[in-house]
């Protein structure tokens, strides 16, 4: 009889930009004015989107929608980081992950507006639609990853999920597939510590939600999901693993949802106001706009051009979302199959012209 | 040709187009080196390697979500099940994501996935291993719901369904398997989804029936001038080749292994009603399992419906 240990681990935690803005740079290089611009731009537009989404929705232009407010980093330094081919599983609460990767604003308000040919993603992006089903889009990245790894296409995949759908069997099965089968996929948490009324402690009883890699056989590591550059030098990093054959890897972004689940939701039922006000002070564009003040990137003409571009933009997609003409009553019954059945051909026309 | 059985004539199906398309992938359980639990799969994995028969982890949910993104990314993956009552933990991805990622994404995603499982009763196996639930897929609009009768009909129609645009689920009833031995081409050949068979003409009854049910009805039905229809495929079914039959003989007896409740004789018989009960005799009938739980072994006999039950239903609908 003996006892042994047959194995240990270590769950990291990567941090390289503080609070006041100071970046760890014995950690990372400084990343490069474009980039940081860049980052800073997608992510004022996802706020100004975010901003707008809501009062729209409050003057009962766009249905239930949920807000990314606090999330900006992990999305738009996840997101910047991918290339044109690879190809991107959205759960529902990434606005900021679409922004990034240019999908069309109005087709987003489009689709928030109830409209589905909001989620018709142009050709050239490799973007599925959302899932609101939580977590049951895991497998589907994974099946991606495993198209993609037998046509020996060069790419990664990845999958955006809340730390809520980590307590279900897709999360498991797809994770699983994913390490049993090395595949070029990359899992991107954003732990944003509720799903709707319940706390992190209440999905699961580990310490991270990074450490369930170690059970897939594959690397995990938990981020600061607040600041945009750990977020992208994990990402990148990860990214490049899967490209070269590498396997999955598994990025558990720590973050905060300020704001409601939706805007169904009241979160002040379950959660208390310090709290919320502890993570405020986190905000990541007040951090990245610290960064780049001490780096002199950000003029007061700068900052004010930023926004103002961001609010044109979103100006110009809610006319044009408003413009578009009602979807057609023959949009019920195109895409259900590639074909109409006799059944439906029938159907149709009674929905059309009335019962024959 | 060959004679072969419906095993041997899905295999062949499989092998033929996987050749013919490199797009077609085969990937669950077992279905490698083991070459499936019933060796319907047999053989592939050593033509084609382990990259396109793949033996994935014990994962109903994420063999079917794998086949759909694989789908979505431009393959034809054939995702097998190993029995349909297995199929249960992955309806989630086939319901709400392989039934409509055509509609969410307006058309630009779509799912030419397979989902290949063994159904239905009569193999005295365990539980959940011959379960014959096909109208709940029948209900949910996006998916194709195909049973071939023997293996002629199992190989022309799998060949379809590796063809089809849509999540086709290709259900093979496990009775069959070894039972009926059939010429079947061994040159490649399609039967159109969504068509029903005329197998045998008459004049007084038309009986519908699908899967195992085909062969106990031909095996019951003595010397009645019937229309006997094998209806292949459910979703979408054939109305008009029922229809005209019923103008012809106005009288229906619908044969099913399924329960009755909810069965898909339901819809048949409704669709009959509102579209052709004025050429109706007689009531319309349907010959299926009583509403209990799929039994064990011992009690299976009592469950599927008999030759008998199938005769004292045309007997009734004679008698008007």
């Amino acid at each position: 009889m003996s006892e042994e240990v047959l194995a240990t681990f270590d769950v990291k935690h990567l941090s390289v930009l503080d609070v006041e803005g100071n970046l760890d740079r014995t950690q990372i290089a400084p990343p490069d004015d474009a980039l940081v611009r860049r980052m800073y731009e997608c992510m004022v537009l996802s706020r100004v989107f975010d901003e707008r989404a809501l009062s729209l929705q409050r003057e009962g232009r766009l249905g239930t929608y949920p807000s990314i407010l606090g999330q900006e980093a992990a999305q738009v330094g996840s997101a910047i980081a991918l290339e044109q081919p690879d190809w991107v599983f959205p759960a529902f609460r990434e606005s900021g992950v679409h922004l990034t990767l240019g999908y069309p604003v109005d087709q987003l308000f489009q689709y928030w507006g109830g409209d589905e040919r909001g989620m018709r993603i142009p050709d050239n992006m490799n973007i599925f639609p959302v899932c609101v089903a939580v977590g049951t889009h895991i497998p589907h990245a994974v099946g991606a990853a495993l198209a993609a790894k037998y046509r020996k296409d060069p790419i990664v995949v990845v999958a955006y999920f809340g730390d809520g759908a980590t307590s279900k069997g897709d999360f498991h099965e797809g994770l699983n597939m994913a390490g049993v089968l090395q595949l070029p996929v990359v899992f991107i948490c954003q732990n944003n510590q509720w799903a709707i009324s319940i706390p992190v402690k209440g999905q699961t009883a580990a310490a991270t939600i990074a450490q369930k890699a170690i059970g897939y056989g594959f690397d995990g590591i938990q981020v600061d999901g607040n600041d945009v550059f750990a977020v992208h030098h994990a990402a990148q990093r990860a990214f490049e693993k899967a490209r070269s054959g590498g396997g999955p890897t598994f990025i558990e972004c720590l973050t905060y949802r300020l704001s409601d689940h939706t805007t169904a939701d009241d979160a002040g039922r379950y959660r208390r106001a310090d709290e919320v006000e502890a993570w405020r002070v986190k905000d990541p564009l007040l951090r990245l706009e610290r960064y780049m003040a001490k780096e002199d990137l950000l003029t007061d003409e700068y900052r004010a051009e930023v926004r103002n571009r961001a609010v044109q933009t979103v100006d110009d997609a809610v006319r044009v979302m408003e413009e578009h003409p009602p979807p057609a009553v023959e949009d019920l019954f195109t895409h259900t199959l590639a074909q109409l059945t006799p059944r439906q051909a029938r159907q149709l026309k009674e929905v059309t012209h009335g019962p024959a | 040709m060959a004679q072969l059985n419906m095993v041997q004539a899905i295999n062949l199906a499989l092998r033929q187009e996987m050749e013919r398309d490199d797009r077609v992938v085969v990937l669950g359980e077992d279905v490698g080196v083991d070459g499936g639990v019933f060796r319907v799969t047999e053989g592939l994995q050593e033509r084609f390697g382990a990259e396109r028969v793949i033996d994935t982890p014990l994962s109903e949910s994420a063999i079917t979500g794998t086949a759909i993104g694989m789908a979505a990314y431009g393959l034809r993956p054939v995702a097998e099940i190993q029995f349909l009552g297995f199929l249960y933990g992955a309806m989630e991805q086939f319901f709400s994501h392989g039934a409509r990622i055509r509609a969410r994404s307006r058309g630009r995603f779509n799912v030419p996935m397979v989902v290949r499982t063994p159904y239905g009763a009569g193999i005295k196996a365990p539980e959940l291993h011959e379960e014959s639930t096909e109208a709940f897929f029948c209900h949910m609009p996006g998916i194709k719901v195909v049973i071939p009768s023997g293996p002629y009909t199992a190989k022309g129609l799998l060949t379809s369904a590796l063809r089809d645009p849509d999540p086709v689920l290709f259900l093979e009833p496990t009775r069959l398997y070894r039972l009926i031995r059939e010429e079947v081409p061994e040159d490649e050949y399609t039967l159109p989804l969504g068509q029903a068979r005329t197998v045998r003409q008459g004049n007084d009854v038309t009986i519908v029936a699908w899967g195992s049910m085909l062969e106990r009805v031909l095996k019951s039905i003595g010397d009645v001038s019937a229309d006997v229809i094998d209806l292949l495929t459910l979703n979408p079914f054939d109305a008009e080749a029922i229809l005209a039959s019923v103008r012809k003989t106005g009288r229906a007896v619908i044969v099913h292994e399924a329960l009755k409740t909810g069965g898909f004789g339901a819809e048949i018989a409704a669709t009959i009603a509102e579209e052709g009960i004025l050429h109706l005799r007689a009531p319309v009938l349907r010959v299926a399992a009583p509403d209990v739980t799929m039994p064990l072994a011992k009690l299976e006999d009592s469950y599927l419906p008999t030759a008998a039950h199938i005769k004292k239903a045309i007997d009734e609908v004679m008698r008007y």
